[in-house]
């Protein structure tokens, strides 16, 4: 079984999606690094054989920075942002979008949930 | 977008030169600016400006993280008190 980088990969995909399963690594990395290693995109992740598993393991965890180490240095950047308190530390501090988008409607990915607020007059339902 | 790479970061010439003074005479004062589109540069760094927000002079103490963003990001021109009036009831009770 194909493991990289401390993540499985899905048996029966072609290597070419399989490798985006990793956190840091899309459809482009993913073509880059099987043009680099010479492993064909079209190959099943159960067919590789294990030096091909062992070239792509080196390359990734040579190269790229992935999983583990890549979320660490996402949220140093966003803790980064909140201590030295610029504006768009303060925006994360809050949990509201940061790069200027609206927020009297939508933002519902960064705000999360709506939330009801009391005494808020409903539509009435005909 | 961000800014040219070739045309360099953007810090307001006055302001600079004040530093600079500053820096010669090894000083430690407050500036006022109104130069809030103004890159920090790390000369900066050690040094508190009062950076206008539209109202007031708010005091920014410039540390090394600083370095590469706008003094305007560190004075905010907006201030939210929350909606709703029972809400800030409570609040006013509780500080």
């Amino acid at each position: 079984m194909a493991r990289i980088a401390g993540v499985d990969l899905p048996k029966g995909k072609r290597i070419e999606i399989a490798l985006t399963y990793l956190y840091g690594i899309g459809p482009s990395r993913s073509r880059w690094i099987l043009e680099s290693t010479g492993v064909d995109p079209d190959r099943r992740a159960v067919d590789l054989t294990d030096d091909d598993v062992n070239k792509l393991r080196q390359e990734i965890e040579g190269n790229y920075k992935v999983e583990g180490a890549l979320r660490t240095e996402v949220s140093m950047n966003i803790k980064r942002l909140m201590d030295i308190g610029c504006y768009r530390g303060l925006r994360h501090r809050r949990g509201l979008p940061v790069r200027g988008q609206r927020t009297h409607t939508n933002a519902r990915t960064h705000k999360g949930q709506r939330r009801a607020i009391a005494g808020k007059k409903t539509a009435p339902k005909k | 977008m961000p800014r040219s790479v070739k045309k360099g970061p953007y810090i307001d010439a006055k302001l600079l030169a004040k530093i600079d003074m500053m820096n010669a005479r090894n000083e430690r004062k407050v500036i006022k600016t109104w130069a809030r589109s103004c890159t920090i540069s790390p000369d900066f760094v050690g040094h508190t400006l009062a950076v206008h927000n539209g109202n007031k002079f708010i005091p920014v103490y410039i540390t090394e993280n600083m370095v590469g963003h706008k003094l305007g990001e560190f004075s905010p021109t907006r201030l939210f008190r929350g909606h709703g009036g029972r809400l800030s009831d409570k609040r006013s009770k509780i500080s």
